[in-house]
C-alpha cells in the first residue's frame, strides 16, 4: 500500500501543515514531515477536509443502469470529493428486502470508490401500505440504518408513527419525503407567480409544511429520530426551528440546488439567487425539464431562508439528491419529464458559494454531520493521527466551466451547465487509497 | 416582426395591432366569391395536433388554405409519449418535410416552447394544456374592437375556470398590452392563489400582473364593464372540490337572462366555446343579439390568416 505525503495542506482551513498517510490512517500531521517511501502530494493553496458524506443519492442499480450504476455514482461522488453515499432505495426492484441492499452494498464495495451504505425502504415497494422488513434489512451485511420511501411520502400517519417507532430497536432513523400527496396531484412546479404564469400545475409549500410538522409531532410523541430530506421552503425552516428548540430528535437536510435556483429558471430566466455566481448565466430555454426536481425550485425568499437556516444548524447538512436521468425522460415536455438532477459533481462548489470560505461550517454540514446521522464509522472526522484517512482536497481558488459531457456521471441532466462555478476537487482519498488525484478519478 | 407566436406575452402593442390590422384586411377576403389570396403559395404549414379540437384545427387550415399555402394536418391523439415518437423526432421529421410553419395544440403546458428549440420554422401556439391560447386572444381583441371600435380603455369581465383556462392567461397578457383593463371572477377555488391575493385590491399594474384585478362577485362586476367573457366549465372540476355542484356553480357564476340585463346597454358577451349551455351561460344569453360567439369563430379565421401571413414573412414589403 503506498503512503502519500500531502505537503503544506491546510486543514479544514487551519495553518499550512503536512499530512502522512500511510495504512489507510493519517498516520502523522505536522510541518515538515520526511518519508521517502511516500508520494508526495503538493497540497500548497488546498484545503483538506474529512470525506465529504452524502445522506442522499440516487444511484439508479439495480434497474435503470442506463442512467447511472453503483460504479459511475461512485466516480461522480469522489470527484465530488465524497467518500461515503446513503444510495436510495427507489431502485428496481425496490431496495426493500435484505436481498436487494446485500447486492447494493456489494456492488458498491466492489467499485471501491466510495463507501456505498444503501437505504433501506420504509414501506414494501414503497407503496405506502405496509412495513417493508426493515430488521431484516437492518441485521444484513449492508447493516441499514435509514429508512426512507424517498420519492413518495409515508403519508398515513399510522403507519409513519409504527416504522418511526419500530426502527427504535436497532437506532434506525426514518428519512422523510415530506409531501402530503393529495396537495400535489400532478404538480409540476412550485405554485406561485411563476406557476401561473406558466400554466404549470402548483406543488404548494403548504404541502411539504403540513408532513414535517405532523412528523416531528409524531417522532417528538414516540421519542424517536426523524430525518427530512430535502426541505425547500421558508415555512418549513420555522416548523423545524420551533421542534429543535422543544428538544425534538429531528435532523434535516437541504439540497444545493434548492440553496441555489429559483423557480424562474423555469420560465428561462437567470435568476440566479447568488450575487457572487453565474451573473452572466441565464437558461437557454423556458420549461428546460432539466429544472424539474421534486421537491420544486422554490422563490428567492425561500433561498434565503434555507442558507440561513444551513448556517444556523436548523438545517444539519447538506444533501444532494443526486438523481441521474436517461436524455429521453429529460429531453421532453416538462409534464412528462421525470423530476431530479445530478448533484454528487457540483455540490461542494455550490457550498462554498453559498456559505464562503467557512471551512468548519463546510465540514460539519456535508461530512460530519452527515456520517453520525448515518452512523458511519471512521467517516466525517478531521484528518488528524490515528484517523481513518478518508479525506478529500480542495483547491478553492480554482474556478471552472460546468459542461455537462464532461461529468463522471452516467447522466447529463446537471442544472449547471455552463456555468462558472467556485472551487475544484484536486484529489480523494478512501482509508489511504485516492480514488481521485489530480482532478481525475484513479480508476 | 417575431418569429414564433408562444404567447399573448410575445406581442407588444405595435405588433398586436399590425396584426388586428391585417385581420381586417384578411376579413375582406371571406366576402369574396374566391375566398383565396396567394400570399403563402408555396409554403407549408403542419397543423399538429395532440389534443381533439375540431373548431381551432379548422380555423387554422381554412386560414392557411385562404392564403394558398400547402397543409398537412398531423393528429397525434394523446401525449407523444405514450404514443412512442418523442415530440423531439416529431418536430424533427416536420423540419425533414420542410414545414414553414407548425401549428401545435397540446395537452402539456410549454410543448410549443419545446418545440421552437427544435425546429427552424415558426411555431404558433394553438393552445398548450393550461397555459395560453394566444390567437384566441387576438380573435377575442379582434371582436372586442370590431363592435365596441377601441380596446384601451375597456373593460372586460373574464368569468368562470380562470385557473385552468389558457384563454384567460393570453387575453389576461394581451388585453394589458392593448390598454384593456381586465377583471377575473370566478369562486376563489378556481383563481390562482397568487392572483387571488389581489382580490377586493385596486389593480396595480407590474410586470407579473399587468393591471389585472380579482372579484368573486359577479353581480357586483357587471353593471360596470363593456365585455363580458365567459369561459368553459371542463366537466371533471366538478369531481374535484372546485365547487359543490353544477346547480350552485350556475347559480353564482353562470350568466343568465337577469344578469345579461344588468349589464351596460352597449356591453357584449363572448364565448370561445365550446359552450355547456345552462352551466355558464344560458341559451337566452348565447343565442341573445348581444353574443358574439358566432362572430368570434369567423373573426378566428381571419386573424389567424394575419398571424400566418405577418409570420411566414408576408410582411416583406
Amino acid at each position: 500500500m503506498t503512503a502519500y505525503l500531502i505537503k503544506n495542506v491546510s486543514v479544514v482551513g487551519g495553518a499550512p501543515t503536512d499530512l502522512l498517510i500511510r495504512d489507510g490512517v493519517v498516520a502523522e500531521t505536522g510541518r515538515g514531515l520526511d518519508a521517502p517511501d511516500a508520494a508526495v502530494v503538493d497540497g500548497s493553496g488546498l484545503v483538506a477536509l474529512p470525506g465529504l458524506v452524502d445522506l442522499h443519492t440516487h444511484l439508479r442499480e439495480p434497474g435503470r443502469e442506463d442512467a447511472e450504476t453503483v460504479e459511475s455514482g461512485s466516480r461522480a461522488a469522489a470527484l465530488g470529493g465524497y467518500t461515503a453515499v446513503c444510495a436510495m432505495a427507489n431502485t428496481s426492484p425496490v431496495a426493500d428486502t435484505a436481498g436487494v441492499v446485500e447486492q447494493v452494498w456489494r456492488l458498491g464495495r466492489q467499485a471501491g470508490l466510495v463507501d456505498v451504505q444503501p437505504i433501506g425502504a420504509v414501506t414494501v415497494g414503497l407503496a405506502g401500505e405496509r412495513l417493508a422488513e426493515l430488521g431484516a434489512m437492518a441485521d444484513s451485511p449492508a447493516r441499514v440504518r435509514i429508512f426512507s420511501d424517498d420519492g413518495h411520502c409515508v403519508a398515513d400517519p399510522k403507519l409513519m408513527r409504527r416504522a418511526l417507532e419500530y426502527v427504535k430497536a436497532f437506532d434506525g432513523i426514518i428519512a422523510q419525503h415530506a409531501e402530503e400527496p393529495r396537495l400535489t396531484e400532478g404538480a409540476q412546479m412550485h405554485e406561485g407567480e411563476v406557476s401561473t404564469r406558466l400554466g404549470l400545475t402548483g406543488w404548494p409549500a403548504v404541502a411539504e409544511e403540513a408532513i414535517i410538522a405532523r412528523d416531528v409531532l409524531l417522532a417528538e410523541h414516540v421519542g424517536s429520530r426523524l430525518h427530512v430530506c430535502h426541505v425547500s421552503t421558508a415555512g418549513s425552516v420555522e416548523v423545524l426551528r420551533q421542534a429543535k428548540a422543544r428538544g425534538v430528535r429531528v435532523t434535516a437536510e437541504v439540497t444545493p440546488h434548492h440553496l441555489l435556483l429559483t423557480d424562474e429558471v423555469v420560465a428561462g430566466r437567470g435568476a440566479l439567487a447568488s450575487p457572487g455566481l453565474g451573473v452572466d448565466w441565464s437558461p437557454t430555454a423556458s420549461y428546460d425539464p432539466v429544472f424539474k426536481v421534486n421537491p420544486p425550485l422554490r422563490t428567492g425568499t425561500d433561498v434565503a431562508a434555507l442558507r440561513a437556516a444551513l448556517a444556523e444548524g436548523v438545517i444539519d447538512v447538506v444533501a444532494t439528491d443526486h438523481a441521474p436521468h436517461a436524455v429521453e425522460d429529460k429531453e421532453c415536455e416538462w409534464a412528462y419529464a421525470r423530476p431530479g438532477m445530478l448533484g454528487l459533481e457540483t455540490a461542494l462548489s455550490i457550498a462554498l458559494d453559498v456559505l464562503g470560505p467557512r471551512w468548519d461550517l463546510i465540514a460539519d454540514r456535508m461530512s460530519r454531520t452527515p456520517a453520525r446521522i448515518a452512523g458511519l464509522d471512521g467517516h466525517g472526522l478531521d484528518p488528524a493521527p490515528g484517523v481513518p484517512a478518508n479525506l478529500t482536497l480542495v483547491d478553492p481558488a480554482a474556478r471552472r466551466v460546468v459542461e455537462p459531457a464532461e461529468l463522471a456521471s452516467r447522466s447529463r441532466n446537471t442544472p449547471y451547465a455552463r456555468m462558472t462555478l467556485p472551487g475544484r476537487i484536486v484529489a480523494t482519498f478512501l482509508r489511504g487509497e485516492p480514488t481521485v488525484l489530480d482532478g481525475k478519478a484513479v480508476k | 416582426m417575431i418569429r414564433h407566436l408562444l404567447s399573448g406575452g410575445d406581442l407588444d402593442a405595435g405588433t398586436a395591432t399590425e396584426i388586428l390590422d391585417t385581420a381586417a384586411e384578411m376579413a375582406t377576403v371571406a366576402g369574396r366569391e374566391v375566398k383565396k389570396l396567394p400570399a403563402l403559395r408555396g409554403r407549408t404549414v403542419v397543423n399538429l395536433f395532440y389534443e381533439d379540437s375540431t373548431r381551432t384545427r379548422i380555423s387554422f387550415e381554412a386560414a392557411a388554405k385562404r392564403l394558398s399555402a400547402d397543409v398537412i394536418n398531423f393528429s397525434a391523439k394523446g401525449s407523444s409519449v405514450t404514443k412512442g415518437e418523442s415530440l423531439k423526432d416529431t418536430a424533427l421529421t416536420l423540419q425533414a418535410m420542410g414545414a414553414d410553419a407548425v401549428v401545435v395544440r397540446h395537452p402539456a403546458s410549454g410543448a410549443p416552447h419545446r418545440l421552437a428549440n427544435w425546429l427552424d420554422g415558426s411555431v404558433v401556439n394553438a393552445g398548450d394544456g393550461t397555459h395560453e391560447h394566444p390567437t384566441q386572444a387576438l380573435l377575442d381583441a379582434y371582436t372586442m374592437r370590431a363592435r365596441l371600435g377601441r380596446l384601451a380603455g375597456l373593460h372586460v369581465a373574464i368569468v368562470g375556470d380562470v385557473l385552468h383556462s389558457r384563454v384567460a392567461r393570453s387575453n389576461v397578457l394581451l388585453l394589458s398590452t392593448l390598454g384593456a383593463k381586465v377583471t377575473l371572477v370566478g369562486p376563489p377555488t378556481l383563481i390562482p392563489v397568487d392572483w387571488a391575493a389581489r382580490a377586493g385590491v385596486g389593480s396595480a399594474a407590474t410586470d407579473a400582473d399587468p393591471g389585472t384585478d380579482v372579484c368573486y362577485d359577479l353581480d357586483a362586476v357587471l353593471p360596470g364593464v363593456d365585455v363580458v367573457m365567459m369561459l368553459r366549465v371542463q366537466r371533471e372540476r366538478m369531481n374535484d372540490s372546485y365547487f359543490p355542484s353544477a346547480r350552485e356553480y350556475a347559480r353564482r357564476y353562470g350568466l343568465d337572462g337577469p344578469r345579461l340585463r344588468r349589464l351596460p346597454e352597449h356591453a357584449i358577451v363572448m364565448h370561445p366555446g365550446p359552450m355547456n349551455r345552462g352551466m355558464e351561460i344560458t341559451p337566452e344569453v348565447a343565442d341573445s343579439p348581444r353574443s358574439t360567439i358566432v362572430e368570434q369563430v369567423a373573426n378566428g379565421v381571419s386573424v389567424r390568416m394575419a398571424v400566418l401571413y405577418l409570420l411566414l414573412g408576408g410582411n416583406n414589403r
